[in-house]
């Protein structure tokens, strides 16, 4: 039995064997979407980053081996839109919660990350749900798995915040229904897109307002003055960084008008919209988005879900591409970020993009648009060795991944995984059987005799 | 007066110790102190509510009430560390044919929801709640209760199990924040402020950025009143400012990173309550000091879990390894203590520390946990959990070690009072010595 449970626990941590040593993948095909296609091609990885590529690359003495014949390195997949780790989504309950923040609620234990390495993606940005017109704070992580709260964190990333725009955050969904007792707590405000084009000006303003205030202060101590500090405001402080550029701001939005709205507001109040998410509207106004140098994370062809997804074509992302706008693939959702790839996939499908382009939509572009690029995003000397190797053509409805690295760990091994199986259901039944044992001896004597039976 | 005089003689059982002996010895037990060794044959003296002497050579004094001790263990008064004994549970919802009060509308943290930081237990606590003998008669001579109904739901006190009336039981009315992390109604959450777990931990984020500024904003205004602006005042920043500490729920791994984490950074003295799965976490809790108060409710799957729906390796084994978390905490030299958490027959308590004992705790440290442990915790070890000259005579004697299935309480000493536990019956009870 302990040598079951030690094996259990050694199941939660990542294969860390390759941790020191450098390691070699030979033979096989290098995506590296920046700098062409490598056909019998290698990676050398050293210290967690990408030390070369090639067809011939000189592995030190003691470097691990990885023969990748007849497979495909491609970097690892990064995902613009999820919400996997987070224990809370939204904060619904007010027009504007800035205050939180999805650092504080990560759940590193989240089998959705593992399974997220199974699809190959190996960064995320984690984001606040779409019920405010100004949400919550989001964070950029690594599919660490094994790790910390904090050691997932992309460290270095920029934060960012999420807003929302069109239905969601007009909270029709959560009146009464008809018939029921009416709500003690009125439906929140904004009702109308209107509203919530009055909520974000509203925030802005006070924002303005906040950072004036301290401004002043700061001014007072400096002549000498006594003054009482204004009292910091966790839901006013990130617009202050979004004003001065510190925070990205992520945008749910679906239609052209309301697209066009924000990049106005934005332009009023002197801030940069760094994504717009979902954007299923965006081929219509992709020309301002581009001049605003925006990018669009969007979908392949999921569409029709709501009122507002109802103009969606399966060529909005090669179309804004064509016009120049930064585009990415997101998933929204745990399962369709286990096949980012076959989304991608899609956008030749239907755009009649390039190879490249279309694994750029979930690699280079996603972290263009995070400012991770310098770190990620392609097969590059220099960055993280952050690695996703398939076995078949990732864009390939076929490909399976058979093995992830983040950091030059691997963090994903699909053999490992299918050969620990039988034993982890062993421990499973062991502790099952181990429980229902003890309640039995637990239970008083006797019980369930009435007496004089 | 006369009436109620006489209403309390009809209840001569409620009668308490003020006409019994004020000095007693027990002589030729087995001692543990728990602040050293064991003492195999000695004497404990108690005078005026006081350990007067303890030791192997001490003779009982001639005013002296003489216990024969032998084949008795004395211990020092067991404690609750995180309770809610001695406040009678809430009454329940008056039926009305008035129509309740609006909410007031809650537009964010600065309307304070969820927020009774200045409740203190000490106010609450009725001298006869019934839980308070039903714990003594288990071994149980403090309490560290708490109010428990909000996000910041007041201070605890910690208060002796016996007395007749609330203000004498206090030891201390100031022992903590109890800080509870809790989010209205299930799916889509509360409709108002903070409905999530992350607007919750914002709130008190936003609760203490306040407090830390009130106090600033106060300091300078009470020098500098002319030509500034005052502060506003605000009961609740007041009450959290008083605090000497908060505690934070932290059951799973990932929730005692979090708030071990949190702890820090809201420069507070932190405890963590639960404890479940920080058997996982003692590397963690040493290096971080924070101490840990372990539910005695070992977690096990509910009756009412979906038959159909299995669960999770992490999930079976957090539940299998859950009574080991005090025996990793003692080896990690991580400080902790325990609480009954709502445990209904507080003798049941000593079955649930016999299952720690089982997976692991040394029964010395058993022992230091339910006593010394839990006074350091809430820093009156000055005065409370262990057998020491000068300290409150707060004692437990038994027949057998403690937390054994067949040990009996057989006399039970709260601030020098003596109280014989009536055998098979938790309600039931037996007055002070000597007035009978």
């Amino acid at each position: 039995m302990r040598i079951y449970l030690s094996l259990a626990a050694a199941a939660l941590l990542p294969v860390s064997i390759f941790a020191a040593a450098p390691i070699v993948i030979r033979n096989a095909v290098v995506l590296t979407v920046t700098k062409g296609t490598i056909r019998n091609g290698s990676v050398l990885v050293r210290d967690g980053k990408i030390a070369e590529v090639g067809t011939n690359v000189n592995a030190p003495a003691g470097a691990t081996v990885i023969d990748a014949s007849g497979q495909y390195i491609m970097p690892g997949i990064i995902d613009c839109h999820s919400h996997i780790i987070a224990e809370a989504i939204n904060e619904g309950t007010v027009s504007v919660s800035s205050m939180v923040g999805i650092g504080d609620v990560l759940n590193p234990e989240d089998i959705a990350i593992y399974r997220a390495l199974a699809g190959g993606v190996t960064t995320a940005n984690i984001l606040h749900g779409s019920a405010n017109s100004i949400g919550g704070k989001c964070v950029v992580v690594k599919m660490r798995w094994g790790k910390s709260a904090s050691e997932l964190l992309f460290e270095g990333a920029m934060p960012g915040i999420k807003f929302a725009l069109g239905e969601n955050p007009k909270r029709r969904g959560l009146t009464a229904p008809f018939g029921a007792a009416p709500s003690p707590t009125p439906a929140r405000y904004p009702a109308t897109r209107m509203g919530v084009e009055s909520v974000i000006r509203g925030a802005f303003n006070d924002a303005k307002v906040y950072q004036a205030a301290w401004k002043e202060y700061e001014a007072k101590k400096r002549r000498g003055e006594i003054a009482i500090p204004p009292a910091r405001d966790l839901k006013l402080e990130p617009l202050v960084e979004v004003l001065e550029g510190k925070r990205l701001v992520h945008a749910h939005c679906y239609r052209q008008d309301e697209i066009l709205m924000l990049l106005h507001v934005a332009d009023d109040y002197g801030f940069h919209i760094q994504t717009l998410q979902h954007v299923l509207e965006g081929y219509k106004v992709a020309k301002e988005i581009a001049a605003h140098g925006t990018g669009a994370s969007t979908f392949s062809d999921w569409w029709a879900y709501k009122v507002e997804a109802y103009d969606a074509i399966p060529y909005n992302a090669a179309l804004m591409m064509r016009k120049g706008v930064l585009v990415s693939l997101n998933s929204d959702d745990a399962e369709l970020m286990r096949h980012l790839n076959t989304e991608a996939a899609k956008v030749m499908k239907y755009g009649d993009v390039t190879e490249t382009e279309a694994l750029s939509t979930i690699t280079i572009n996603p972290a263009k648009q995070l400012r991770i690029d310098n770190r990620v995003g392609s097969i590059e000397v220099g960055k993280d060795a952050d690695l996703a190797i398939y076995d078949a053509h990732p864009l390939s409805t076929f490909a399976k991944v058979t093995k992830v690295l983040i950091d030059g760990q691997v963090y994903f091994d699909r053999d490992k995984d299918v050969a620990e199986r039988p034993e982890k259901e062993k421990v499973k039944q062991m502790l099952i059987t181990k429980a229902a044992e003890e309640k039995k001896k637990s239970a008083p004597q006797g019980a369930g005799r009435r007496p004089g039976q | 007066m006369r009436i109620r005089l006489s209403a309390w003689c009809a209840l001569p059982l409620l009668l308490q110790s003020a006409e019994g002996p004020q000095v007693f010895a027990i002589r030729n037990a087995r001692i543990v102190p728990v602040s050293r060794a064991p003492i195999e044959k000695g004497t404990v003296v108690i005078r005026d509510g006081l350990i007067d002497a303890v030791g192997a050579n001490i003779d009982p004094p001639a005013d002296a009430w003489v216990i024969e001790g032998a084949g008795l263990t004395v211990y020092p008064g067991l404690i609750d560390a995180l309770s809610t004994w001695g406040i009678p549970a809430a009454a329940p919802v008056r039926s009305s044919t008035t129509a309740t009060p609006a909410a007031p509308a809650i537009s964010g943290p600065e309307d304070r929801p969820s927020n009774t930081s200045y409740l203190k237990a000490a106010d609450q606590i009725v001298a006869t709640d019934r839980s308070i003998e039903a714990a003594r008669d288990a071994g149980f001579t403090t309490a560290i209760t708490f109010p428990t109904a909000n996000i910041f739901a007041g201070h605890g006190a910690i208060f002796n199990l016996a007395g007749e009336r609330p203000g004498g039981m206090i030891v201390s009315p100031s022992a903590g924040m109890y800080i509870a992390i809790r989010t209205g109604a299930p799916g889509i959450g509360s409709r108002t402020f903070p409905g999530s777990l992350m607007g919750v931990i914002a709130y008190i984020r936003q609760i203490y950025l306040d407090a830390d500024h009130y106090k600033l904003a106060n300091e300078i205004y009470a020098t500098h009143p002319q030509g500034l602006q005052r502060p506003a005042y605000d009961r609740t920043l007041a009450a959290v400012l008083e605090s000497p500490r908060i505690l934070l729920p932290a059951s799973r791994a990932v929730e005692v990173d979090r708030m071990v984490r949190f702890g820090q950074e809201l420069k507070r003295s932190t405890l963590l309550y639960g404890g479940a799965e920080a058997w996982r976490s003692a590397e963690l809790l040493r290096q971080a000091k924070t101490p840990v108060l372990v539910s005695l409710k070992w977690p096990e799957r509910l009756p009412t879990a979906d038959p159909e729906a299995p669960d999770s390796l992490r999930v079976l084994e957090m539940r299998d390894k859950a009574p080991s978390t005090p025996g990793v905490l003692a080896k990690a030299q991580v400080k902790f203590a325990f609480y009954s958490d709502g445990i209904a027959n507080p003798k049941d308590v000593a079955k649930a520390v016999k299952k720690a004992i089982d997976a692991g705790l040394a029964q010395v440290d058993a022992v230091r946990a339910m006593t010394l442990s839990a006074a350091e915790i809430y820093n009156v070890a000055d005065r409370l959990g262990s057998i020491d000259k000068g300290k409150i005579a707060n004692l437990v004697v038994t027949e057998g070690d403690l937390f054994q299935d067949r040990t009996k309480v057989k006399y039970v000493f709260v601030d020098g009072a003596k109280y014989e536990p009536q055998p098979d019956s938790g309600s039931a009870r037996k007055a002070v010595e000597g007035t009978q």
